[in-house]
């Protein structure tokens, strides 16, 4: 048992700081509030070093998820995945907020083959297939993680915030598209559609390529889920949280890991 | 002449009539390579930040279907305070951009659309945005009603040039 423990807590260690300075899943709008209902939003999605610059390997566009703000899910134009990031561009002809979304689920797991040591990531329908009979130290995770930005045109609104109740959400307080420089944002962070309480959030400012640190803001969740932050510059900001549970939907799994990423744009005053 | 006569006339009537404004906004002339002349909105807003009166918002109307309301979210603050609750254009407040110069526009108490302004504590304020050009918000402040006439400036440093407000009971 203690050993186990020790165990746990040497992977949690291995994993915790790991998991702090991975790479950084994003989703980027060419803009944010638009004034015409011709206008056209491009975006970028990559996982990389940098905020806001593709240096690594682009985001799967599969489980691209848009929701207009009538409610309606709509698809991309010219969906394109290169290289070290994907594309796509967005017609936003509704009045209203729109909410563009990679919303991935899925298993990974760790195993011991022939004495080496193994890894695999899937869909829960795939585990069986995926590992061979004969793994030994089979141990299985399961991940939902979040990683989204809103577009609005005219006045921000309408139904695509609605929460899921799936996971990490973010639920608008101060609107996703009304921030600016000096004024205090407040959102709710929601677990499978109940408050997230405690959770650290954090912030950093894109860029990041133009400076020497982070310069990352750190708050944390009250007890209904909500939290603050005034940004003090003006510019895209990367907004993330993390949580780990044992709220499972497959089986095979022990552990949960949720994860919520937004990229929101602060304007200046 | 004769046809300026009674616009005087008009002009000498109008101190019996209510309490009036008299803005002066001036668009200076810029020497960059590729000039496109300025969106401007000119507004009123209460000490809350909310709307009283949206005097004026000056865009892109010529282009087909609509197209110059793309850049109106440029003026960030017009637009995030009043500008996207209005469908455009608005009738007696929009119009097209104007060049480089001073532009007179006079309102009146009581009619659109100034309208009738609750006594109290108010910024007027002038936002100026130019494609591939810069920003600028000059605000003056004001009490209304005025007792005595009064004549308040801004001075703009980029985008806008003299701004002034005079006041008349």
């Amino acid at each position: 048992m203690k050993q186990l423990f020790v165990r746990a807590a040497l992977a949690a260690a291995l994993v915790l700081p790991l998991a702090a300075q991975a790479h950084k899943m994003w989703i980027v709008p060419s803009s944010t509030v638009v004034s015409s209902d011709d206008a056209l939003v491009t975006f970028d999605a990559a996982v990389s070093n940098d905020l806001y610059y593709p240096d690594h390997f682009p985001a799967q566009l599969d489980n691209l998820v848009i929701t207009a703000p009538d409610g309606s899910q709509v698809k991309p134009e010219n969906p394109w995945t290169g290289k070290v990031r994907s594309a796509f561009d967005l017609p936003v002809p509704q009045k209203g907020t729109y909410r563009i979304a990679l919303v991935n689920q899925g298993l990974f797991a760790n195993y011991e083959l022939d004495g080496q040591k193994k890894r695999w990531r899937g869909k829960a329908d795939e585990l069986k297939s995926g590992i061979p009979a004969n793994a030994k130290n089979v141990q299985v995770s399961e991940m939902a993680s979040r990683v989204e930005t809103f577009v609005t045109q005219g006045k921000p609104g309408g139904d695509a915030l609605k929460p899921t109740g799936k996971g990490l959400e973010l639920v608008p307080v101060t609107q996703p598209n009304d921030l600016v420089t000096g004024e205090k944002a407040t959102f709710q962070l929601l677990l499978d559609g109940k408050p997230a309480a405690g959770l650290k959030v954090t912030a950093i400012p894109g860029a990041t390529r133009y400076r020497n640190a982070q310069d990352e803001q750190d708050t944390q969740t009250d007890k209904d889920g909500r939290f603050s932050f005034t940004f003090k510059d003006p510019g895209m900001y990367w907004v993330n949280a993390n949580s780990e549970d044992n709220k499972t939907t497959v089986k095979e799994a022990k552990q949960r890991r949720v994860a919520y990423t937004a990229t929101l744009e602060v304007l200046p005053q | 002449m004769r046809r300026l006569l009674p616009l005087a006339l008009c002009f000498l009537a109008a101190p019996v009539a209510a309490a009036d404004m008299n803005l002066t906004v001036e668009i200076p002339t810029l020497k960059v390579a590729e000039y496109h002349r300025p969106y401007v909105a000119v507004w009123i807003e209460r000490e809350d930040h909310s709307v009283a009166a949206n005097l004026a918002v000056w865009y892109d109307v010529k282009k087909a279907s609509g197209e110059g309301t793309k850049w109106l979210k440029d003026m960030r603050q017009w637009w995030r305070r009043t500008g996207r609750d209005q469908s455009m254009p608005i009738d007696g407040v929009s119009g097209a951009t104007r060049p480089a110069g001073q532009h007179q526009l006079h309102f009146t108490d009581g009619k659109a659309p100034l309208g009738t302004l609750a006594p109290g504590h108010y910024e007027l304020i002038v936002e100026a945005a130019r494609e591939t050009g810069g920003h600028e918000t000059q605000r003056i402040a004001f009490d209304w009603p005025v007792k005595v006439p009064a004549h308040l400036a801004a001075k703009g440093t980029d985008e806008l040039g003299q701004i002034t407000l005079d006041l008349n009971p």
